[in-house]
């Protein structure tokens, strides 16, 4: 690990900000013209919601997986470097590592290599959570919700996650490829640099800037590569693709993305500090960075992300556009949710849950405008236990709401929304919510054993 | 039954008239999830002049940002970043990401309010 000599310049690559959502095939072909230490591309993303970690079901298709993971693994290939994948499938659960080993099998076979693939299983032993919420072990971070030991029994996924020390030991098995379930981002860029002595505060700000791909670049249209070569004192920036150009306003602002705080990185081991980074041009199209400091902490923390499924869920919408509707919408939507709270029980024998929002309206902020909008268009949720009862509840709904009296109009029923689809009410699936926001206090020697590591030989024999 | 008030009304009609005045001084507002927990806004000036702007404006006023969302004035976070004339923002979301209740999954359009608010203020001069 960290020795006294200096250690050598060291490049690597990002494939992607996300994979499955693509690259340009000749940015790949450009880097690798490089001496390249590591190929990583990140995987992860609670963009969508916790449908993708509750259900372990995939964010993008499994073709659009595999075309970026054909092309990196190749490359990986090429240049004799391991290639480094995390938060499989999006939420990062154990079955999507499994999931991506199929692809990596597969492709290998198609491409007659032989590969060692090292995998990080990433949701820990339930058992092992309730023990630390017992000792008093799991810290809510900001916004967390309220948690007790049901939480962390229910259903769907729970995953740790993992940080620089565990892409170490899948790298040390000697894998070509690692996978993990749910890392921190910024981890799959900065396993190999720290391993190679490189200073932490470099490797860690330069792991952050690096896992959005070319996201750092000022004029990206779409993913794309992006190249980083650590040195002494401090690294370089750059896109393959000659077209695009990485500024030091770019890098910065770059900086800023979804994060709360745009100068600190917290990992498990330790927190960044990029204050004091600074950001300059060698030229028109790469940034050195140097300065920011690293902080290791006195406890090792791993972030604890949930997704438990909460029902069945069943919808409508439909289109407003009567004047004298849209001046009393939030009143009649009111009154059609209390209607509700009474009819959808002679419907259905479980529990259920009805959401109903007006878009266009106050839909999206939740802030009434003093105006009355042109239209605005009604969302309608119901969820119930079993997805049986939760259409039969939404087509009941629908029934009421259609219908459901216009303050003014009077002597006839009323048809009160336009819509655009039969049938109009649309069975949605199971439905998760985000359970967890802690980070878990781990000993010396849950470091490791919290994860699972296991190492497959696939690919052609 | 909306309108309420009329002159509400007229300074919402002035707000959506002012706000293209904006980007004379901003050149990005935006905002996202942080994690499903928290809601970040970023606003970037295009220069030290239009953050100091930004700073008149009181956007480095937790209240402000408190009143806006609905959070606490406590549980708001502010950061500025003078290498690239930007204020970041971060709190707690009402609701996490994807909730029975949630509007806005990835919290994309949840800078509409601070955009709102900030066409009525003088840095939405023509």
């Amino acid at each position: 690990m960290a020795g006294t000599v200096v250690p050598q310049p060291m490049s690597y690559l990002a494939l992607s900000g996300s994979l499955g959502c693509g690259f340009r095939e000749d940015s790949l072909d450009r880097a690798l013209a490089r001496d390249l230490a590591f190929i990583a591309c990140d995987s992860g993303s609670t963009d969508g919601g916790p449908y993708y970690l509750g259900s372990g079901a995939w964010i993008w298709a499994d073709s659009a997986y595999e075309r970026d993971l054909r092309l990196g693994l190749a490359a990986s290939s090429q240049a004799g470097v391991p290639l480094i994948v995390g938060s499989c499938g999006g939420g990062g659960g154990d079955a999507a590592v499994r999931g991506y080993l199929e692809m990596v099998d597969r492709i290998a076979r198609e491409q007659g290599r032989a590969v060692r693939v090292a995998c990080v299983l990433t949701e820990p032993d339930r058992d092992v959570l309730v023990g630390k919420l017992r000792s008093g072990d799991l810290l809510p971070l900001t916004g967390a919700p309220r948690i007790d030991e049901q939480t962390l029994r229910a259903d769907g996924h729970i995953v740790a996650m993992a940080g620089a020390e565990q892409v170490q030991w899948a790298l040390d098995t000697g894998a070509d490829v690692v996978l993990l379930g749910r890392v921190a981002d910024a981890a799959l860029y900065a396993a190999v640099p720290l391993a190679a002595g490189h200073d932490p505060a470099l490797v860690w700000n330069a792991a952050k800037i690096m896992e959005c791909g070319a996201a750092a670049a000022e004029n990206r249209s779409g993913q794309d590569c992006l190249l980083c070569t650590i040195e002494a004192d401090g690294f370089v920036l750059e896109a393959p693709d000659p077209a695009l150009r990485c500024t030091p306003a770019s890098v910065a602002t770059h900086t800023l993305y979804e994060v709360a705080d745009p100068f600190r990185l917290v990992m498990p081991s330790g927190v960044l500090d990029t204050r004091e980074a600074r950001y300059e041009a060698l030229d028109d199209r790469r940034v050195r960075v140097s300065g920011g400091r690293w902080d290791p902490s006195d406890r090792y923390t791993v972030k604890l992300e949930g997704s438990a499924p909460v029902g069945h869920a069943s919808s409508f919408w439909g289109s407003i556009a009567d004047p004298l509707l849209l001046r009393q919408l939030p009143r009649w939507t009111e009154a059609v949710e209390a209607r509700l709270q009474e009819r959808l029980g002679e419907v259905a024998t479980g529990a259920f849950e009805v959401s109903i929002r007006t878009y266009g309206a106050d839909g999206t902020t939740g802030r009434a405008r003093p105006v009355v909008p042109y239209e605005a268009v009604l969302v309608v949720d119901v969820v119930g236990e079993t997805q049986e009862e939760a259409s039969a509840m939404a087509r009941a709904a629908y029934h009421v709401a259609l219908h459901w009296p216009i303050e003014g109009w009077s002597g006839g029923s009323v048809t009160a929304f336009a819509h655009p689809y039969s049938a109009p009410v649309v069975d949605r699936g199971p439905v998760h919510r985000f359970t967890l926001n802690h980070a878990a206090v781990l000993d010396d020697d849950e470091r490791l054993g919290l994860f699972r590591l296991e190492v497959h030989e696939v690919g052609a024999r | 039954m909306i309108p309420r008030d009329a002159a509400a009304a007229d300074a919402w009609e002035q707000a959506v008239r002012r706000a293209p005045n904006l980007v004379r001084h901003l050149r990005l507002v935006r905002s996202k999830d942080a994690g499903p927990f928290v809601l970040t806004v970023d606003l970037f000036a295009h220069d030290a002049e239009g953050l100091a702007r930004l700073r008149d404006a009181g956007v480095l006023v937790p209240g402000l940002w408190a009143e806006l969302y609905a959070v606490e004035v406590d549980d708001v976070e502010v950061h500025v970043v003078e290498s690239v004339y930007a204020v970041k923002v971060s709190f707690p979301r009402p609701v996490a990401s994807g909730d029975l209740h949630d509007r806005d999954i990835t919290g994309g359009q949840q800078y509409a309010s601070v955009v709102e608010a900030l066409a009525r203020s003088p840095l939405g001069d023509r």
